[in-house]
């Protein structure tokens, strides 16, 4: 198989008229690896998947492919496999003859064709549906084929636009786990659309946050996760209770933040006295404190609301200061049977919050 | 396999009163199948039953099939002037089909006005106007001499030629609505995939798209066939009575030398054959089904 290949976009934009769908997004992705662009619905993520495969053309910018500038080119000279949302497999092609497709279009013999189609019906599993139609296949099988169609011809880079989005929950795991192991085998570039936090933090190496056709923050998803950059990072990539104070002291690394009568310790590398700041909390850092257990944050609040996940608890604990927090305690750490109205001292270490920026979005 | 699931399930709860209900219902459909089968069904029965009884009882009529040239020439020259029709209508409906589906939704609400406004001007109206239009010493002629292209006015109308002219007119609504209905219903993603997966436009549309959209031009091919086997007004005035085609010989047959099981016995070929053209293409229709290209 080929080697892998890297692709970056610089200062793509994409404008329909007076309306701006991608703005100015630029980004690298390395040989090999794993990207996801996730976004809410018009975010723009699947206008730049489009722009890279080549069917939108951009309004600035430009995409380069291991250094080369592919922008101008039409889809069929780029050599990306891609797999549709609906999969669009050709309904009166047989799965083989679907593999065939690509391979026909690029000269290859018959017999090499063969070889070819066998081999990737191999990789994933479906060597005994040669011969069937899309339309006789399950919502999976087809997801499998397109995912074969797209690879049997080794392309440069492998591009899904919400791949797993028309499957069942259970399937959709199965899936993840499936293309997970695909991508760590055949080691090729793969570029994912989803607006799944939870699909895109279980694939990625690297996710690409976008909101309103920009790109908010890049990274790692455990970084994503741990350090939000803004307030819609931290919302959109799971849960998190936002808390807004004033800085009131600092002492070197952190500082004393103030929301209205509670103190906090937070740690903190900037911002000076007297500026707000916004913290992002996640409700799995908050740990619930017995009698005589102290931590650096400690607030006192009563259950407003709990509901039972099986694998854990999901509070909201009424503060004075605080409003409402949001915490999940797993099932074998609750020391009770959690009630409404039940007080509860919580604590937290002066690292567990992040500061965000404000950028207005939940 | 869904619709009969579901149709046992609607049929099992309250099996009698249903019956009620739909003795109910079929009795309002009565008086319109009574005077389909009254004035309708049976007078053409009627008359179709005259090609084994007159002159006398026999299928006489039917054995000149072998050795009436003329009626044999009739029966060439419709098929031939059908088949030609055919070919020429589906040609350019297909293009224009091809256009009107790949148009924006705003410029396909006038591209089909454009191609179903024709279909509600009489067509002795556009017969006419086609004579006018071909005649020697018509529009088309003139233009021709005027502009130095031709010396003397070619023979457009009176003749096939004319027919052929004045069927594709009529015909090319009819060929680009079916193909219309099946091109619509082709996914675009499934160019696009196309095209992603290195294939040229041209490509697309041989492989992709001609084929997705076989099914709509088949079922056009055959109803536009079919229509031209009976054509008769259009035939008559741009043919000027020098090609004959089924239609205008069974009338002929009939209204002037008054050869009444001669003429039922053509009408009843026709009909003969228009419901064996309809059999053949059911089962298209049924091959297609299973292609699975609906699903």
């Amino acid at each position: 198989m080929s080697q892998a290949h890297a692709l970056s976009l610089v200062g793509l934009t994409k404008r329909y008229g007076s309306f701006t769908a991608v703005n100015d997004v630029s980004l690298d992705v390395a040989q090999g690896q794993f990207l996801t662009l996730l976004g809410p619905s018009g975010s723009g993520k699947t206008t730049i998947l489009m722009a890279i495969a080549g069917f939108v053309a951009p309004s600035a910018g430009a995409i380069l492919l291991d250094g080369r500038e592919i922008t101008p080119l039409p889809p069929e000279k780029r050599d990306f496999g891609m797999v549709f949302q609906g999969y669009a497999l050709f309904p009166h092609m047989t799965v083989a003859e679907n593999l065939a497709f690509p391979l026909r279009v690029r000269g290859m013999e018959r017999a090499e064709r063969d070889t070819k189609i066998r081999a990737t019906l191999d990789l994933v599993q479906l060597s005994q549906f040669a011969e069937r139609r899309p339309s006789q296949l399950s919502g999976g099988q087809q997801q499998r084929v397109a995912l074969a169609r797209a690879l049997v011809f080794e392309p440069n880079l492998l591009l899904l636009d919400e791949p797993l989005s028309a499957l069942d929950k259970k399937l959709r795991a199965e899936l993840q786990d499936e293309l997970k192991t695909l991508h760590r085998r055949i080691g090729r570039t793969f570029i994912n659309v989803t607006h799944d936090q939870e699909e895109a933090m279980s694939l990625s190496d690297t996710v690409a946050i976008l909101n309103h056709g920009k790109l908010i923050q890049i990274g790692a998803p455990d970084a994503l996760y741990d350090r939000p950059r803004t307030r819609f990072v931290a919302g959109f990539l799971g849960k998190s209770n936002m808390i807004s104070g004033r800085i009131a002291e600092r002492i070197g690394a952190t500082a004393r933040v103030s929301v209205g009568a509670t103190t906090l310790t937070q740690r903190l590398a900037t911002g000076a006295t007297g500026d707000t700041v916004l913290l992002s909390l996640r409700p799995e850092r908050i740990a619930l404190l017995g009698d005589g257990e102290t931590a650096e944050n400690m607030v006192e609040g009563h259950v407003s609301a709990w509901s039972y996940l099986g694998a854990g608890h999901s509070l909201t604990v009424e503060t004075t200061d605080l409003g409402s927090l949001r915490l999940t305690l797993p099932t074998w750490r609750a020391p009770f049977a959690p009630a409404e109205g039940l007080t509860l001292r919580l604590g937290w270490p002066s690292d567990a919050a992040a500061p965000v920026e404000d950028d207005g979005d939940e | 396999m869904s619709s009969a699931v579901l149709t046992t399930r609607a049929a099992v709860p309250a099996p009698v009163p249903r019956h009620f209900a739909n003795a109910g219902w079929y009795a309002l459909i009565l008086p319109a199948f009574l005077l389909m089968t009254a004035i309708y069904v049976a007078p053409i029965l009627q008359v179709l039953a005259i090609s084994v009884t007159e002159p006398t009882t026999g299928l006489d009529n039917y054995e000149r099939l072998l050795t009436n040239a003329g009626v044999q020439r009739a029966i060439v020259t419709t098929l031939r002037i059908g088949l030609i029709t055919t070919a020429i209508a589906l040609l350019l409906g297909y293009v224009l089909a091809y256009v009107v589906a790949l148009a924006s939704p705003a410029a396909q609400r006038w591209w089909l006005l454009a191609v179903l406004v024709p279909l509600w001007i009489s067509v002795l109206v556009r017969a006419f106007a086609w004579v006018t239009l071909l005649r020697r010493q018509g529009l088309v002629n003139q233009g021709l001499m005027n502009a130095g292209i031709i010396d003397a006015p070619l023979a457009l109308v009176w003749n096939e030629l004319g027919i052929v002219i004045g069927m594709v007119h009529y015909m090319v609504p009819y060929a680009v609505l079916p193909m219309l209905a099946s091109m619509r219903e082709i996914d675009p993603r499934l160019l696009a995939a196309a095209r992603g997966l290195g294939a040229s436009r041209f490509t697309v549309f041989r492989r992709v798209f001609f084929p997705l959209s076989a099914p709509g031009l088949a079922a056009s091919g055959v109803l536009v066939f079919i229509f031209s086997l009976g054509f008769y007004i259009t035939p008559a005035i741009l043919g000027g009575g020098r090609t004959l085609m089924a239609a205008e010989w069974i009338k002929m047959q009939i209204l002037d030398i008054v050869r009444w099981g001669m003429g039922a016995m053509l009408a009843t070929v026709l009909v003969i054959a228009i419901l064996t053209t309809l059999a053949v293409f059911s089962r298209v229709v049924n091959l297609k089904r299973l292609f699975g290209a609906g699903a």
